[in-house]
């Protein structure tokens, strides 16, 4: 039994942060905003929440300023994107770059130190349960809502809803900043849960998983969950591999999850219609309103 | 004026609307009765979308005023014209593929977002006004003509005086239209006014009680438009007597098969596209051909089989006797096709390139004097487009502007202009004078008259019927995907092609083998 459960916590452990940031970027893409740059918002929640744990002590602020720290990486991208109607695959681009440059020249003073883990409430870390709740909230809040409606109709069509009187952009920054923070936190979690410590690089390419985990999963909340778990699992799997000794390429098997999971999913997506109604169809177009 | 008692439901006064040194609205007063049907008549650019934007509050006046009831109102926002009781139906829809029609309702709907509900009211009102429509459909799977339905009950739900219909038959077949105007009439019987965009005069006549005719942004009359004549009007709207078109003896039969077309078929590509169905056809040389149909019934991918865009088998497609099918576009046009797209910015013209520039768009590999050994020519290029300017009386603001300054009318000579200009073999051009002016839309079809003069095929893809009927020698009408056999024009009548834009002609299911089955 506890075998079982080590392993789900495990599971869990691994799935919860790309689990995050993808349901963040879902709504994110769902207004119609390619925001590549989710691994440059993810580092830099990692960086600040552990660099706001380690100055005040308490890992709760840091939660908050990785928060932040992703919501301001989300913002200058909407600046770019959506105010000056920059490119959104190169700005995207662009913002890992500089997430991964300017939270290692940031956290440059925080290598080796002692970390502060975000303590677990009997047993639990509480970022999990709450990255589950956020699967229903969201799902329910884009399917369910007014406010949903209007933001999956905003990345449908843009003319439309401007003609319709919406404030295209309005409704893209605030869904671009979701995105931001969710991606922050994502972070916040690797840096304050799962190694509780600062090591440059640190999401080591799961902004990039996160961003495919959204496309395969077609856009639905539930298959994220689906396919961020598999992640997990798979992870899990690699591990016990190794451990066996089988004499597979160790780098081969920490591919394994990665190939897995975007295998699983792009058979699940296999259903064109489904993607086809839920894929955002002015996704990484520029807005501009006429006249 | 129909009436002068009572309260007018809404008056713009002197209203003025420039963009930046353009006057697109000078001085527009206009008076709309409760109750009335008021047409609103003018060429492209003549400034009617301009106004009818400002009264829904798309836009806002430069100066002037409007009066809704006879109280002063700056609608500053689409949902303030909704809130006071303006409605209006894009030409363009603004809906959404992947939402529901229910869906689609409630964005527009102020209130508590609840769909049951509203789905039941939506099925009411599609059931009392003979609107027939499915609350859960989704948009993208409905045809053009229930498109605008959704947009119609969409006004009607929010209980409108006044409805504003922005050219609302050019998507729709006779059969259709017909089916508007009896909606449109009763709504004017229970006191809800419906201002009118349209440049069909025939219709106009038909349906309006009182038009407006603008003409380069001023009201130049207003008339009783059941006392005019369709001729008459059109002088109103254009300042003159439109340049009649030359009649000429019907080519049928007359040349050799240029454009051969045998069981031509195409898979659908993707999202909401129309799969090409065992089509076959032969344009001959000296004849027009148009193909009818209504918008989004596979004319794009007709379009794109023809021109090679897509590649199909290569015997499904012939010029000359030549097999074609799998030969790129360049290569058709080496071998003495030319192809005009529907949509002439982005597609016939980079937008943010000059006319010269343009020009090797289409003839980089065809026109000498353009490219020598792979080096571009500017001089040749600049030349050539004086020449189509010229020849096709292109008007433009400096002497090579970018084809994203010019008007659509003015863009459409170019790009058609460019294309005949080297007498191509056969002509394929889709929506030739779609959004383009009275004015150009004769000069250019003038021009594709004389081209199957000389001696070339032209095959034409329209959704104006009075077009093609002034200039088809045999007409095929295309529906989901399937074309009907060419007939003579002159043996064709409106309802008859009205009954084939409907499917008339279509195989039954299973029939043949190359059906493929259609979402419903």
């Amino acid at each position: 039994m506890d075998i079982v459960l080590t392993l789900l916590t495990i599971i869990m452990t691994a799935a919860t942060p790309l689990l995050l940031a993808a349901l963040g970027e879902m709504v994110t893409e769902r207004s119609g905003v390619l925001n590549l740059g989710v691994e440059g918002m993810m580092v830099m929640g990692a960086v600040a929440g552990f660099g706001g744990a380690y100055v005040t002590g308490n890992p709760w602020l840091g939660i908050l300023t990785s928060i932040l720290a992703g919501m301001l990486m989300s913002l200058l991208f909407g600046f770019l994107t959506l105010t000056l109607l920059a490119n959104q695959v190169a700005t995207g681009l662009a913002l890992t770059l500089l997430g991964l440059g300017l939270s290692a020249l940031i956290g440059e003073s925080f290598v080796g130190q002692p970390g502060i883990k975000l303590p677990t409430l009997s047993g639990i870390d509480p970022l999990v349960p709450f990255s589950l709740v956020m699967v229903a909230a969201v799902s329910w809040f884009m399917f369910r809502t007014k406010m949903g409606l209007v933001i999956r109709a905003v990345g449908n069509s843009h003319t439309s809803a401007h003609a319709l009187g919406y404030n295209v952009i309005g409704v893209r920054y605030l869904s671009v900043l979701f995105g931001g923070a969710m991606s922050g936190i994502a972070g916040g979690y690797l840096s304050l849960v799962y190694t509780p410590q600062w090591v440059e690089n640190m999401t080591s390419g799961r902004g990039w998983i996160a961003l495919a985990l959204v496309v395969f999963a077609s856009w639905l909340p539930f298959r994220i969950l689906a396919g961020a778990y598999l992640f997990g699992t798979i992870s899990i799997l690699s591990f016990v591999l190794q451990a066996q000794g089988l004499g597979i390429p160790s780098q081969f098997l920490s591919s394994l999850p990665y190939l897995g999971t975007i295998l699983a999913l792009v058979v699940i997506s296999g259903n064109k219609a489904l993607t086809r109604r839920n894929t955002p169809a002015s996704l990484g177009q520029p807005f501009v309103p006429d006249r | 004026m129909t009436s002068t008692h009572g309260t007018p439901l809404l008056e713009a006064r002197n209203i003025v609307k420039t963009f930046g040194s353009l006057r697109a609205n000078d001085d527009v007063t206009l008076t709309i009765m409760p109750g009335e049907i008021h047409a609103f008549l003018g060429e492209n650019g003549a400034g009617k979308s301009t106004l009818v934007k400002m009264i829904y509050g798309a836009l806002q006046p430069t100066s002037g005023q409007f009066f809704w009831k006879g109280r002063q109102v700056t609608p500053a926002s689409p949902s303030v014209a909704r809130h006071l009781g303006i409605g209006m139906v894009f030409q363009h829809f603004s809906l959404f593929d992947s939402l529901t029609v229910a869906e689609n309702i409630a964005l527009a709907m102020p209130g508590p977002y609840d769909l049951p509900a509203l789905s039941g009211r939506i099925a009411k009102v599609s059931a009392s006004y003979g609107l027939p429509i499915s609350p859960t459909a989704l948009v993208g799977d409905l045809s053009v003509g229930e498109r605008q339905r959704i947009e119609i009950i969409r006004c009607l739900l929010q209980e409108p005086q006044l409805l504003i219909m922005d050219e609302p038959t050019s998507v729709l077949t006779p059969q259709e239209a017909d089916q508007l105007f009896v909606v449109l009439k009763r709504l004017a019987s229970e006191g809800c006014s419906v201002l009118y965009i349209s440049h069909r005069l025939e219709e106009v006549k038909a349906l309006c009680d009182t038009a407006t005719i603008l003409r380069h942004g001023k009201v130049v009359a207003e008339v009783d438009p059941r006392r005019e004549t369709a001729a008459s009007l059109a002088r109103l709207m254009v300042g003159g007597d439109i340049h009649a078109i030359k009649a000429r003896a019907s080519a049928v039969g007359l040349g050799k098969p240029r454009l051969e077309l045998r069981h031509l078929s195409l898979p659908a590509d993707g999202a909401f596209a129309v799969p090409l169905i065992d089509i076959n056809l032969t344009v001959n040389a000296g004849e027009i051909v148009a193909i009818a149909g209504v918008a989004g019934n596979g004319q794009g991918e007709f379009f794109d089989a023809v021109s090679g865009e897509r590649t199909v088998a290569p015997d499904m497609l012939c010029l000359d006797g030549v097999g074609l099918g799998g030969r790129s576009i360049t290569f058709r046009r080496k071998s003495g096709a030319a192809f005009v797209p529907e949509e002439r910015l982005g597609h016939g013209a980079v937008p943010s390139m000059t006319l010269s520039q343009n020009m090797y768009l289409s003839r980089h590999a065809v026109d000498p004097a353009l490219v020598s050994s792979g080096v571009l020519n500017p001089e040749g290029a600049r030349a050539a487009a004086e020449r189509i300017i010229k020849g096709f009386d292109v008007r433009k603001g400096k002497p090579d502007p970018e084809a994203r300054a010019l008007s659509g009318g003015n863009l459409q000579k170019y790009v058609v202009g460019r294309e005949m200009e080297l007498q191509p073999k056969l002509l394929v051009i889709n929506q030739p004078t779609w959004g383009v002016d009275a004015g150009a839309a004769a000069s250019i079809r003038q021009a594709l008259i004389d081209l199957a003069q000389g001696g070339s095929a032209v095959l034409v893809i329209s959704q104006d019927l009075d077009e093609i009927f002034e200039i088809a020698d045999r007409i095929a009408v295309i529906s989901r995907g399937q074309l009907s056999e060419p007939r003579p024009a002159s043996e064709m009548t409106r309802e008859e092609i009205g009954l084939l834009m409907a499917g008339a002609h279509e195989r039954a299911q299973g029939g043949s083998p190359g059906e493929t089955s259609h979402a419903a």
